[in-house]
Formats: C-alpha cells, sequence, structure tokens
C-alpha cells in the first residue's frame, strides 16, 4: 500500500452541497439506512420531494416503503442518513408528535381510525389546534373549528354518517375517513400508504380522485401496490427494492426499465 | 372556564348519580341519628360499612378514568389510596396529643416506645388539618407524577406498566412496615381520638364523615365526567383506541397519561384519608398487592369506562364480601373473587353497567344499530379483532 486514495470531494464538501439540495426540498432523504437485528430494511436510501409534488411510491411486498415512512414520521430512527424537512429541520431528532405538529401527516397502511369515536370525533381530533392536555381539558370547539369538520365530511362523503361510530364503517370508509383526518391535519406534506388495498374499482377510482385534489394544494407521497391507481394518479413514480431506490421517473418509463421488469417478473 | 368545563359534564345520567349520592349521603346519617325504636333506624355499623364503602367506590372511580378511558391498567392505586390514609393518619395522631398512654404531647405512642426524643421532619405540620389536607391530596399526586414521568416517557404499557405499579405498591408495603421509617412500622397508626376537635367515635361525627365520602364521590364523579366530556377526555379515549396513530396527529401522549394518571392518583388519596378516620386504622396492610387487584376486578364487575359501573361493582362486590366473609365459607372469598373476575371477563365483558347501558341504547334505535354501540363495546370488538 503505497498510494492513498483521494477522495474527489471531501466529507465536509459533500455534506455542503447535500445542504443545499435540501434546502430547496420539501423532503430530502439522503442516505438513509435502517436495520431491524442485522436484517437491513432500507439501504442507503436517497429520495428528494419538491414542494407541491406529489409522487407515487412502488415496489415490491418488503421493499420498505413502511418503514420509509417510519423514518419520516418519527416512529423509527435511521441507523445512518439524513432526513430534512422544508429544507432545515432535522427530522431524526425529533419525535412523532413534533414531527405531526410540523405539518406532516400519515395515513396508514391498516386504516387506523378510533374505532370508539363517532366520525365526527375522529375528525375533530385530528383538526389542526389545540394539542395540549391542559388546552383541550377546557377547549371549546368554535364555529369556525365546526365548519371546517362539516367541508371535511363532505369531502370524504361521510357527511350523513358523522354520529357514526367509525367501529361501524366499512373497510373503504374507514379509509377515507384517515384520510379526511389526514386533511384536518392541514399538513404540507401527506404521507398516504397503500390507499386503495381492499377497495372495490370504483372506490379505488373516487379515492384517486380525491388524492389528486388533495394534491392541487398539497405535497403528497403515495405508496401503492395498484398500478391502475397510480397509473389514474399519473406522476412520477419511484421503484423501491429491497430499501433503496432502483428506479424512478414516468410510469411508463420505469415499466420499461429492464431492471424493474428484472423484479417485478424475474421472480 | 371553570364552570363551563363542569356544565358541559352535567347531562341527565350525572343528576341522577349526584341527586341519588347526596339523598344518600343525608339521609342515612340522620336516620342513624334517631331513637333506636324508630322504624327506619340504621344502625351505627351500617354507617361505618356503607362509608367505608363509598370510600372504596372513589377509589374504583379513579382506577377507572386512568384504566376504562386511558387503557393504563394500574395495578398499584391502593398506593395512592394508602398514602392518603396516612396523610389523614398523621394528622389524627397529632390531634391525640398528650391522651396516649405514654401521654406525650407531642410524640405518638410508637416513637416514644422506640426511644424517640424528637419529631422526624416529615411529621411537621401535621398537627394543623389544612396542611394534612394538602398533603392527602399533593403526596398521591407527586408520586403518580415521578412514577408517571419515567413510566410514560419511557413508553412503558400494557402488562409491563401493570407488572411495575404492582412493584412500586409493594415497595411502599415493604417500607412501611419497616419500624425506622417513622410510620408506626407493622401496626401502622391507630388509637384515634379526635378529628377537628370532635370525638371520632360520636354518631354525629361518624355521620359527617359518612355524608363527606359521599360528597367526595359525588364530586369526583362530578369531575370524572367533566374530564371525560372535554376534549382532553376524547384524546384519551383516543390513546387507549390506538395510541400510535394519536401521536401521528401530534398529541404528545405522555403529557396526556401523566396528566390523567396524577388526577387519579390525588382521588384515591382522597379515597383513602376519608376511609381511615371511618375505619380507625391504616397499617401497611393497605399497600398489599392484592388490594390494588381487588380494585381492578371492582371496575371490571361494574363495566369499565362507565364511570357509573366503578360505583356500582365497588358496593356490589364489597356487599358480597362483607356477606360471604361473614358466614363459615370465610376463607374461600378470595377464590370466589378470582371466579368472579373469570365469569365476568368471560361472560360480561362489558361489566354490568356497561351490559345495562348497552341494551338501553339498543332498544330505541334498533333500527339505525350502528349508531347503537357503546363505546366501549367497540373497543371490546376492537381489541378482540386485533
Ligand atoms: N419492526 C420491524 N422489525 C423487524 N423487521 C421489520 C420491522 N419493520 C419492517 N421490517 C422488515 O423490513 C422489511 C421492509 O418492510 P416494510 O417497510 O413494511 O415493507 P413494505 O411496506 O415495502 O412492504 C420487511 O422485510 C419487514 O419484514
Ligand atoms: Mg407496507
Amino acid at each position: 500500500m503505497t498510494a492513498t486514495h483521494v477522495e474527489t470531494s471531501s466529507p465536509a464538501a459533500r455534506e455542503k452541497a447535500s445542504r443545499e439540495k435540501a434546502k430547496n426540498s420539501l423532503l430530502y432523504l439522503d442516505g438513509v439506512s435502517v436495520s431491524f437485528d442485522g436484517f437491513k430494511a432500507l439501504r442507503s436510501l436517497s429520495l428528494v420531494i419538491e414542494p407541491g409534488e406529489m409522487r407515487a411510491i412502488i415496489g415490491p411486498n418488503g421493499a420498505g416503503k413502511t418503514t420509509m415512512m417510519d423514518v419520516i414520521t418519527g416512529k423509527t430512527k435511521p441507523d445512518e442518513g439524513d432526513v430534512y424537512f422544508a429544507g432545515d429541520t432535522d427530522l431524526t431528532r425529533m419525535d412523532e408528535a413534533s414531527i405531526a405538529s410540523l405539518g406532516i401527516g400519515r395515513k396508514f397502511q391498516k386504516p387506523t381510525v378510533f374505532e370508539s369515536h363517532t366520525v365526527w370525533n375522529n375528525i375533530d381530533l385530528a383538526l389542526a389546534g389545540v394539542r395540549g392536555p391542559f388546552a383541550t381539558l377546557f377547549h371549546r370547539t368554535s364555529l369556525r373549528e365546526t365548519a371546517r369538520i362539516e367541508e371535511i365530511l363532505d369531502i370524504i362523503r361521510l357527511a350523513d354518517k358523522k354520529e357514526w361510530l367509525a367501529a361501524n364503517l366499512s373497510h373503504g370508509q374507514k379509509q377515507w375517513l384517515e384520510i379526511g383526518m389526514l386533511l384536518a391535519q392541514e399538513p404540507q406534506l401527506l404521507l398516504v400508504d397503500e390507499p386503495v388495498a381492499g377497495m372495490t374499482d370504483a372506490e379505488t377510482r373516487e379515492t384517486a380522485a380525491l388524492l389528486r385534489e388533495i394534491a392541487k394544494t398539497k405535497s403528497v407521497v403515495v405508496v401503492e401496490h395498484d398500478m391502475s391507481f397510480v397509473r389514474e394518479l399519473d406522476v412520477k413514480v419511484t421503484v423501491l427494492h429491497q430499501g433503496s431506490v432502483l428506479s424512478e421517473g414516468t410510469l411508463d418509463a420505469v415499466s420499461a426499465d429492464p431492471t424493474v421488469i428484472e423484479v417485478y417478473l424475474g421472480r | 372556564m371553570i364552570t363551563a368545563f363542569i356544565f358541559r359534564a352535567l347531562d341527565r345520567n350525572t343528576y341522577i348519580v349526584l341527586g341519588l349520592l347526596l339523598a344518600v349521603g343525608i339521609l342515612l346519617p340522620l336516620l342513624s341519628l334517631t331513637d333506636p325504636s324508630f322504624p327506619l333506624h340504621v344502625p351505627t355499623y351500617v354507617i361505618a360499612l356503607i362509608g367505608k364503602y363509598l370510600c372504596y367506590a372513589l377509589l374504583a372511580l379513579s382506577v377507572d378514568l386512568v384504566w376504562g378511558y386511558c387503557g393504563i391498567l394500574s395495578l398499584g392505586h391502593a398506593a395512592f389510596f394508602a398514602l392518603g390514609g396516612y396523610a389523614m393518619g398523621m394528622y389524627l395522631m397529632r390531634q391525640i396529643g398528650a391522651r396516649g398512654v405514654y401521654a406525650n404531647p407531642i410524640l405518638p405512642d410508637f416513637m416514644v416506645f422506640l426511644n424517640w426524643n424528637e419529631l422526624p421532619w416529615f411529621w411537621y405540620g401535621f398537627d394543623h388539618f389544612w396542611f394534612a389536607a394538602i398533603m392527602i391530596i399533593a403526596v398521591p399526586g407527586l408520586l403518580a407524577f415521578v412514577f408517571g414521568w419515567f413510566a410514560f416517557r419511557s413508553r412503558v404499557t400494557g402488562v409491563y406498566l401493570s407488572i411495575i405499579t404492582q412493584a412500586m405498591t409493594y415497595a411502599l408495603l415493604l417500607a412501611f412496615f419497616r419500624n425506622d421509617m417513622g410510620f408506626g412500622g407493622n401496626n401502622g397508626l391507630t388509637d384515634f381520638k379526635d378529628i377537628l376537635g370532635f370525638n371520632i367515635q360520636a354518631p354525629a361525627t361518624r355521620g359527617v364523615l359518612f355524608f363527606a365520602s359521599a360528597l367526595a364521590l359525588a364530586l369526583g364523579f362530578l369531575i370524572c365526567r367533566a374530564v371525560i366530556a372535554s376534549k382532553f377526555g376524547k384524546v384519551l379515549i383516543a390513546v387507549r383506541d390506538a395510541e400510535s396513530r394519536t401521536r401521528f396527529i401530534g398529541y404528545r401522549v405522555e403529557g396526556y397519561k401523566l396528566v390523567v394518571f396524577v388526577l387519579s392518583a390525588m382521588m384515591a388519596g382522597v379515597a383513602g384519608s376519608l376511609y381511615v378516620p371511618q375505619i380507625g386504622i391504616i397499617n401497611p396492610g393497605e399497600f398489599a398487592p392484592a388490594n390494588s387487584i381487588e380494585a381492578v376486578i371492582w371496575v371490571a364487575v361494574g363495566g369499565r369506562g362507565t364511570l357509573i359501573g366503578p360505583i356500582v361493582g365497588a358496593l356490589l362486590v364489597n356487599f358480597g364480601k362483607t356477606w360471604f366473609t361473614s358466614g363459615v365459607l370465610a376463607e374461600y372469598w378470595l377464590f370466589v373473587l378470582g371466579a368472579l373476575f373469570v365469569a365476568v371477563t368471560l361472560f360480561l365483558p362489558k361489566g354490568v353497567v356497561g351490559t345495562l347501558l348497552a341494551r338501553a341504547k339498543a332498544r330505541p334505535t334498533s333500527t339505525s344499530a350502528p349508531a347503537a354501540v357503546s363505546p366501549i363495546e367497540a373497543s371490546i370488538a376492537a381489541e378482540e379483532g386485533a
């Protein structure tokens, strides 16, 4: 070993360059790795979402899509890598509640609504506003809040079921209720995990329309398996495989990518 | 702000419960003061017995607030009850003054017996009722705060939390057994004479203590109702149903758990403080882990997450206990209690009151079934489905 390898750019310079890139993006993931008992769920994953963008993430089961959302929302801390929101907010140092308050909302893969609350109360709880225990103890729902809840109930088509307990909704209705709760939070960025799993074709189409409507004013990241749904969304697609990005581009472009075909068809 | 907070609690059921409690709290003591020949005369021992049950009911209510609404299965609430009881006991000991066996005007008998020369610092102030009254609430509240601060921040939940609450009460049991702790050791605090200058044995004093217990239970019920009716209460139920979902909406769950746990511990402390003067003794046995488990069984029998359920459950089970343990089968009571718990869990998961409420709701609205399911029913269904 006579010669030492010379890096083309020093780590400090690379860090500076990545900071530059992070500054203009809404969500910025760089070199994120997560392992569970030695199993690497995410391997140096990098992803950039621009303000106002809607992005579809596809990938086979176990590709790490849900784990990626866990990292963004503070449920899982990455072993290494950077996660920045709105330029310079380091999400890896924050807990779930403060990340949510920043304006990142999440819909889970398995619909999780508050089963023993009414549809109305589910939205009310999600509504942007008071969060502290003493504030909620003495809070009185304002007329403005009531109007906003009604508005959201209309958007998600559950206005006539507002007194129903969420437990009694159908699977598709629960998914919508959860999207409604997401809207109520008034987030800048919505993370939506497999919204149409278990939905009928008609429900799937309506959900796509609903998300496109939402994406007019907010940034949205949608994880989905259903290709017809992704086609319906008509946005840039990122293909995840074994914890890192395999391909990125329009749906037609990634569908034609041989490595993607290999992953989807080769087994 | 506070009035609006309380007003929200006042629905028809709340009026009924408050009315009943106050009626019982006033009528029974009055009837106990009548001449024994009066047909409706209530013997003093009945007042003592039911007064004790009312304190148990308040303890059960405090358990329901954390378990039924926030999913925190505390198996250590008897510790808060006992601490409230000890705070009251310390006041009552100081009231004895020089009338003790050793006639020491400052030191309680057990300290003289242990050859102590001066009052330990933590007994200072307990000669004043107002000081004791503050401690009755502050000490259980502080313990709950410190315990909850660590447990909830490190996200200890479920059965692990239940186990450490048991460990907490057991550790206190061992500590209070020690003579050098300064709380009377094994024998605890007893031989009380006066409370606020009135003879603690006198029927009129007993009547007032009984009324105070009913009033405390009524106030506890009203506060719980107000808490549950607020948005804070909705968050509690959300935490019970789907804790991590609640975090992702932006609520700091540990803060909510801490507030409700401290409030509940304070209620349990008040219950213990009213229990001690009516029973006449407080000893480390009150910290026994089994006591906390019994309180949970009262709540399960009555119906958790209903607020009325724990009151009914505490009364029912304790009437049963008194009846059962006065007979020849007394030593089998614990088996009966265990069997009761299993039976309720299997056949009456909503408890007595929960089942009745669900029935009453289901009947008039049976055509619009979906809304008829009670919250607790839905949560149980959700748990079973998970
Ligand atoms: N908490 C966990 N513990 C262990 N392994 C996990 C955990 N969460 C996810 N994994 C594993 O990580 C991989 C990626 O999972 P996930 O992100 O859920 O994939 P996707 O959502 O793309 O289907 C899977 O192999 C899964 O088994
Ligand atoms: Mg997934």
